[in-house]
């Protein structure tokens, strides 16, 4: 089974030490956030776990054969139309690349008009439409997610989590995901991990058991607000005001 | 295949939206006509003169020679200063160290005006083509130098981490990446190159060469041959029309269409 190890991971920009000790394994078909305060060295560890960074001290075993990247911003090359971003990837324009793309397209909420438009005609929201569907076109098994969701509206992001949360249950497809919101890592999630920032390191991990498409509002409002009442989670965002 | 299809069916639409480029050259025609009336054929001969002079101009076979020799200097000479300037620009943008170190050396060939290498040409080479040509490829060089230079300084990182992130190979990160991007600097830098050499060949042949539309200018200074001189100018404008509206402006909108 494959499947992603980190251990003993330390890193460092210069003589900063901006991740210590990281230790944690992904298994194939596991949902895993992990959660901090902004500029805490989370970016930093979903590269070196993705391979965009190499990795100076500790090891990482990435087993998965077919990964994909979904970045804040959506990162379209301009020069392509959204077809042909989606299809990226693939490597090739072919008729059968060329379908499996506007099949996915469609599925992404892209209707035909869109297709030919370059970047700079698409919405910030069409755009990132446009970057989930080219990292899914691969059918990758490890998604790597870097806060894509965090300059969404609240309707386009649930609609986009929910085709995540369908590839993880359809085809097995791991994730690792990084954010700084409680409320969306509870949702998607069977693990969420807490990293503390300066250096950045894991304070704590916490397990969720209720089926990911089962968790309505008031599960994940219930447990966000159990999480967010542990001294370990206010301490590390720096959370002043009582609840 | 398809973007070269795109381009001629696109073609006459572009010629259609010559209008207003056409009134003003009318109306630039007209000007010129006053200016005859109002000075005389001496100073300034009418523009039907001078179209006049261009037709018989272009029946002899003489002349053709000359157009065609100019031409082939002008081209040679920018081909040669695009394919360098391009090459060693697009490599030492890749390393901070030659950037830095390039950029006075280019603020010096810049600074040299092309008459100065005229004369240095002259003195080097004698009269005759190789003069005529270095003197378009240094000047032209510069120009491409610094497009190459700043493309290849800013190829975005964030792009190129993307790609990255999906095991995309060398080859394909060329042709979706760098090739694109990198095109949208070099083109414009080819366009002003090739504007710049077609100037300074006739400079250049006019000082240094016996042949070319350049040495046919001195020729008719010297009989104070005004239409003549009037139509060769004519010339040398209309094939820099011809090849920057008819070639390259409809290849320039198709390649920046992402853009606009």
């Amino acid at each position: 089974m494959a499947r992603l190890k980190v251990e003993g991971l330390q890193f460092y920009y210069g003589i900063t030490q901006i991740l210590r000790d990281i230790g944690f394994t992904l298994e194939a078909g596991q949902v895993m956030s992990i959660v901090g305060p902004s500029g805490g060295g989370k970016t930093t560890l979903l590269r070196l776990c993705a391979g965009l960074l190499d990795v100076s001290e500790g090891r990482i075993d990435q087993g998965f054969s077919r990964t994909a990247f979904v970045f804040q911003d959506a990162r379209l090359l301009p020069w392509k139309t959204a077809l042909e971003n989606i299809m990226l990837p693939l490597g090739r324009g072919d008729k059968e690349a060329r379908e499996k793309a506007q099949a996915l397209a469609l599925r992404f909420g892209l209707e035909e008009g869109d297709w030919v438009k370059y970047p700079k005609d698409l919405s910030g929201g069409m755009r990132q439409r446009v970057s989930f569907a080219r990292a899914l076109i691969t059918q990758p098994q490890m998604l790597f997610l870097d806060e894509p969701f965090s300059a969404l509206d609240i309707g386009l992001k649930e609609e986009l989590q929910r085709y995540v949360l369908e590839a993880n249950r359809a085809c097995g497809m791991s994730v690792l995901c990084i954010t700084h919101d409680i409320m969306e890592a509870v949702k998607l999630s069977d693990t969420i991990m807490l990293l503390k920032s300066d250096p950045g390191e894991i304070v704590g991990t916490y397990t969720f058991d209720a089926p990911k498409d089962a968790r309505d509002y008031a599960y994940v409002f219930e447990q966000t607000h159990a999480l967010l009442r542990t001294p370990l989670v206010r301490e590390t965002f720096d959370i002043k005001v009582s609840l | 295949m398809k973007f070269w299809t795109k381009i001629l069916k696109d073609f006459p639409w572009f010629l259609w939206s010559g209008w207003g480029s056409i009134a003003s050259i009318c109306l630039f025609l007209a000007l010129w006509d006053v200016g005859n009336q109002y000075y005389g054929d001496l100073i300034l001969p009418s523009p039907y003169a001078v179209f006049a002079s261009m037709g018989a101009l272009f029946r002899e076979a003489a002349f053709l020679h000359e157009l065609l020799l100019t031409m082939k200097r002008g081209l040679l000479g920018t081909g040669v200063a695009v394919l360098i300037g391009s090459v060693l620009g697009l490599l030492a943008g890749r390393f901070a160290t030659a950037s830095v170190m390039s950029r006075p050396i280019v603020t010096i060939l810049v600074g040299i005006p092309p008459i100065a290498w005229i004369v240095l040409a002259m003195i080097w080479f004698g009269l005759g083509d190789m003069t005529v040509m270095f003197t378009v490829i240094v000047a032209a060089f510069p120009i491409v130098f610094v497009g190459a230079l700043q493309g290849s300084r800013t190829v975005e990182n964030d792009l190129k981490e993307m790609m990255e992130s999906f095991g995309i190979g060398f080859w394909q990160k060329v042709r979706d990446l760098y090739f694109p991007y990198l095109f949208s600097y070099l083109f414009p830098a080819w366009v002003s190159a090739l504007g710049m050499g077609w100037k300074i060949v006739i400079m250049a042949e006019l000082l240094s060469s016996s042949d070319g539309i350049g040495a046919s200018l001195a020729v008719a200074r010297s009989h104070l041959d005004t239409p003549l001189a009037l139509a060769l100018v004519s010339t040398m404008v209309g094939v820099l029309l011809c090849v920057e509206y008819i070639i390259l402006e409809p290849i320039k909108q198709e390649v920046e269409s992402w853009r606009a």
